[in-house]
């Protein structure tokens, strides 16, 4: 196990290396952050006085060096829009992002869970047939118009919930969370809702598919011969072969929430992470993007370490291998 | 005569095939008695099967109907609602099914897999369920039973899971058992302890047992009483003993003609065929003796000396080597033209890596293979294909050796216009030569491999591995997927190709019974070597070796008057893996006849 989690971490110290040097050389090619930042009426010398205080007037590669030593020692190194350290302006954002992904994700299982498992057993019955029409629906609209409609009914026709913010937020451990004021929570719900849309559909399609193929195994008729009652076999020993598949899945889009949440958080001006990276990128805001992926990065490692233990957890086949 | 315990009246089934319903199992009336054991038997497609689903309503509701009584305890099943039919099923009645890999769920520990039937049909305790799983692994003898409980199903052998499965359905003391196939995928020595096993739990428990077989030795070996199926009705019911003796119905005559019977080539020296039976008249035609085709003359068309296939087993990181399975240790044989050579042996012992790598289709470590005094593990691509085309193979499963959505007549003509032997109008012209002389007619060249049986998908196969005009066939478990009767036929083909062509044979197989009748030559391979080798009538009348011994013990005799208790070993077969310093000791063989050899430990 210990070995295992060796080289684990060496492989997410690589990516990070390859991921770096990509995002150094593409920076690079893009622009330059000054001729964004600067205003047109700058003097020459001021010019060279911000290029120097960014280190841009050094080559590329000493650069990548530079930012290589800091990061060692914890320094992404700091904003040029904001002047502070990238990595503690997302963090500071970070509690809301998550917030808003596990709440969605949360709701997809527990949407997309039951409505799966019904339209695997009874394939041919009408409410299987409308949720698979629903859950082609959420494929297929855009989540950016799903959140505008959501804004125009909800919150501008009907005034049910609030169309922006986080509402209030009481802190748990030092984190502000908003999940546990009510208010804050009518603010979480529509957000929430829009991005878990895709969510649920995903995984009533995979959980469907898992059911009907699980439901054809020998074992699933064995258990029959058992003298089991229908709900066991489906609860006990249909469901547990059909979450394998599901949480490589679900371990992935969870990851994709919280990076990429960008659209959402975008529409309903949710002060997360998702906000900031793409100002970030507008003015090429180096520190800050690098520092963005490169949490990213290890957000992904992580959660790929957890579906791979889950994984040997819910299936007894799977082995955990390194080299100890 | 006791009242019966299992009543079958006029039970028909019929499953929905596109718009219509197809009438499988015909009119099908029997019954069990207490204690007894009724098998029925079958070819696949005679509803054997489906006749046992029925009577445990396991059928889809949707696509299947079941008519007919079944009459169990004063009940009628069929009318049962499915609750009331929910605490029969595991309780009243135990089932077993044929495949021990997949009956079990992989991903729950077996205790919980016996526990639940006992909290569900005896209402006990978990506590109170963990004791009597222990109790009921040791009534099916599996040692350790205790700690053996917090294991999943891939922890278990194959016989081993079966023994799990039976212990499940016996877990509520049922007065009737059924069991569909149960040791049909398992191997011969383990299928003889399942069914002693059986046996001699049906004793303890004074049960009756339902057993379903296309397997006349198993039928033979355990039934009192037997129930013949054809194409969905049962053509003759009555005593194991008279149906052995005097079969009444044609096809139940020409399913026993069929049954290779080991011991039944005792005295002979050369290979013989089986009798065919007239299905109208149920007259048995006499067979043609074989010609000897061995050209005792000429060189070996093969010759293998010291050939060794290893696999390396990685692990980690690093991917460093952690072990090996030594598939083939030092295997040496030669054989003639117009000779059969059997490699018999259980699954495992390599018989079919020993195949694969004489042709190069697994490399080999070391050794040297010489096909008509061509070296194989030397040659280069060219001549590698040369020598190919002097040796072809066919496999196990026709189905799955053939294309989909390739017409047979393309997939036979292939080889020779790969090999540019015939272009492609010579090329049609002996496809449809070929598909005469393996007994199919020229007109199906233009058909899809779906829209043939079994039995014609095999012969497709032997006509494509015979395009390149071969000197040496190794066939792999070739008729192992057959029914009996199919199975004779294409044996009876074999050896009247070998006749005419001369053709050297590999045969490797896992059915004692079908290598009797085949073969001129016969090595048993145990854990990748060869144990035992030399002509046929020395290996089966006068076998040395341990293991071989052991191996023909466990072969079902098809013939209930030589049944006997055995005492059958409880050993399970031994593991190929070694570590990666394994040094494999020199084997010495000694001589117990002409060109008879054996291993001495």
């Amino acid at each position: 196990m210990s070995g295992y989690l060796l080289s684990r971490s060496i492989q997410t110290v690589l990516t990070l290396l390859v991921m770096s040097v990509l995002v150094f050389a593409g920076l690079y090619l893009v622009g330059n952050p000054v001729d964004v930042l600067l205003s047109s009426t700058a003097t020459p010398t001021e010019r060279l006085e911000v290029i120097r205080s960014f280190g841009l007037d050094k080559p590329v590669w000493e650069q990548y060096w530079l930012f290589l030593t800091r990061a060692l020692s914890g320094d992404l190194g700091n904003s040029f829009v904001f002047n502070q350290p990238a990595l503690k302006l997302i963090l500071n954002r970070m509690p809301a992002t998550l917030e808003l992904a596990f709440v969605a994700l949360v709701i997809g299982l527990v949407f997309g869970i039951p409505l799966g498992v019904y339209a695997g057993l009874k394939p041919k019955s009408l409410v299987s047939k409308s949720v698979m029409t629903f859950s082609i629906l959420g494929f297929s609209l855009p989540t950016f118009w799903i959140g505008l409609v959501m804004v125009m009914l909800f919150s501008v026709q009907l005034g049910w919930l609030p169309a922006s913010g986080r509402g209030d937020t009481v802190p748990v451990f030092g984190v502000p969370v908003s999940l546990f004021t009510l208010d804050g929570l009518s603010h979480l719900l529509l957000p929430a809702l829009n991005l878990a849309l895709f969510k649920i559909s995903l995984i009533i399609r995979l959980t469907r598919a898992g059911v009907i193929e699980t439901m054809q195994l020998d074992f699933v008729r064995f258990a029959r011969a058992k003298g089991l009652p229908e709900r066991r076999i489906v609860t006990v020993h249909v469901l547990k072969n059909t979450l394998i598949p599901l949480i490589t899945v679900i371990g992935l889009e969870l990851g994709s929430l919280i990076a990429f949440a960008v659209v959402t958080e975008t529409i309903f001006a949710w002060p997360g992470m998702g906000k900031l990276i793409i100002d970030a990128i507008a003015v090429l805001d180096r520190p800050v993007i690098l520092a963005y992926l490169m949490i990213t990065v290890v957000m992904f490692s992580v959660i790929n370490l957890l579906v791979d233990i889950l994984y040997s957890i819910v299936d007894p086949r799977v082995r955990l291998e390194g080299n100890s | 005569m006791a009242h019966p315990i299992l009543s079958i009246s006029n039970l028909n089934t019929s499953f929905r095939v596109g718009g219509e319903w197809r009438n499988v199992v015909r009119d099908v009336s029997f019954d069990i008695r207490p204690k007894e054991t009724v098998t029925v038997v079958g070819e696949s497609g005679s509803g054997k099967s489906v006749t046992a689903m029925s009577i445990m309503r396991l059928l889809p509701p949707a696509s299947s109907r079941v008519t007919g009584r079944v009459d169990f305890e004063g009940k009628n099943l069929l009318d049962l609602p499915l609750d009331a039919m929910q605490s029969i099923r595991g309780n009243r009645i135990g089932m077993i099914f044929q495949e021990p890999m997949t009956s079990l769920n992989p991903v729950l520990k077996i205790g919980r897999q016996i526990t639940e039937v006992l909290v569900q049909h005896r209402g006990m305790s978990h506590t109170e369920a963990e004791a009597e799983a222990v109790r009921l692994l040791e009534k099916v003898r599996i040692p350790s039973a205790k700690s053996r409980l917090n294991e999943y199903p891939m922890n278990f052998s194959g016989g081993m899971r079966q023994r799990v499965v039976i212990a499940i359905a016996l877990a509520c003391d049922p007065k009737l058992l059924i069991a569909d196939e149960p040791t049909t995928a398992l191997d011969v020595t383990i299928q003889a302890q399942i069914l002693e096993l059986i046996k001699a739990l049906q004793e303890e428990e004074g049960m009756s047992v339902l057993f379903i077989t296309h397997d006349m030795g198993v039928v033979a070996e355990i039934s009192d009483r037997t129930v013949v199926m054809y194409r969905g009705e049962a053509v003759e019911t009555g005593t194991t003993r008279q149906i052995f003796a005097g079969a009444k119905h044609p096809y139940t005559r020409a399913l026993l003609s069929a049954v290779p019977q080991l011991g039944s080539m005792t005295g002979l020296d050369r290979p013989l065929r089986f009798p065919q039976v007239d299905m109208t008249t149920g007259g048995i035609q006499p067979v043609r003796p074989t010609a000897d085709t061995v050209r005792r003359d000429a060189a070996p068309i093969l010759n293998v000396d010291g050939l060794v296939t290893r696999f390396d087993i990685r692990r980690g990181f690093l991917r460093r080597t952690v072990g090996r399975i030594h598939a083939v240790e030092g295997v040496s044989l030669q054989l003639r033209q117009g000779e059969t050579l059997s490699l018999v042996g259980e699954s495992g012992c390599g018989k079919s890596t020993a195949g694969r790598s004489i042709i190069r289709l697994t490399d080999a470590k070391s050794g040297t293979i010489e096909i008509d005094g061509k070296n194989v593990l030397e040659a280069g691509r060219s001549q590698l294909a040369d020598i190919r085309r002097e040796a072809q193979m066919i496999f196990q499963d026709p189905f799955e050796s053939l294309n989909p959505r390739i017409r047979i007549g393309d997939a036979i003509a292939e080889p020779i216009v790969i090999h540019g032997l015939a272009d492609a109008a010579e090329a049609k012209e002996r496809v449809a030569e070929l598909l005469e002389r393996v007994g199919l007619s020229a007109s199906m060249a233009d058909r899809f491999p779906h829209e043939f049986s079994g039995g014609q998908r095999q012969r497709v196969c032997i006509a494509r591995a015979l395009a390149l005009e071969p000197k040496l066939i190794i066939a792999d478990e070739s008729v192992s997927a057959l029914d009996v009767s199919v199975k004779a036929q294409v044996i009876n083909l074999m050896l009247d190709l070998q006749e005419k062509y001369g053709l050297g044979y590999l045969f490797i197989s896992h059915d004692m019974a079908v290598v009797e009748r085949i073969s001129h030559r016969v090595a048993v391979m145990y854990l990748g070597e060869i144990v035992e080798m030399g002509p046929r009538r020395a290996v089966f009348e006068n076998p040395q070796h341990d293991y071989t011994k052991r191996l023909m013990a466990a072969v079902p005799i098809a013939d209930p008057s030589r049944r006997q208790m055995r005492r059958i070993s409880n050993d399970e077969i031994g593991s190929p893996f070694r570590p990666v310093d394994y040094v494999p000791p020199k084997r010495s063989y000694r001589q117990a006849g002409e060109g008879h050899f054996f291993q001495v430990a």
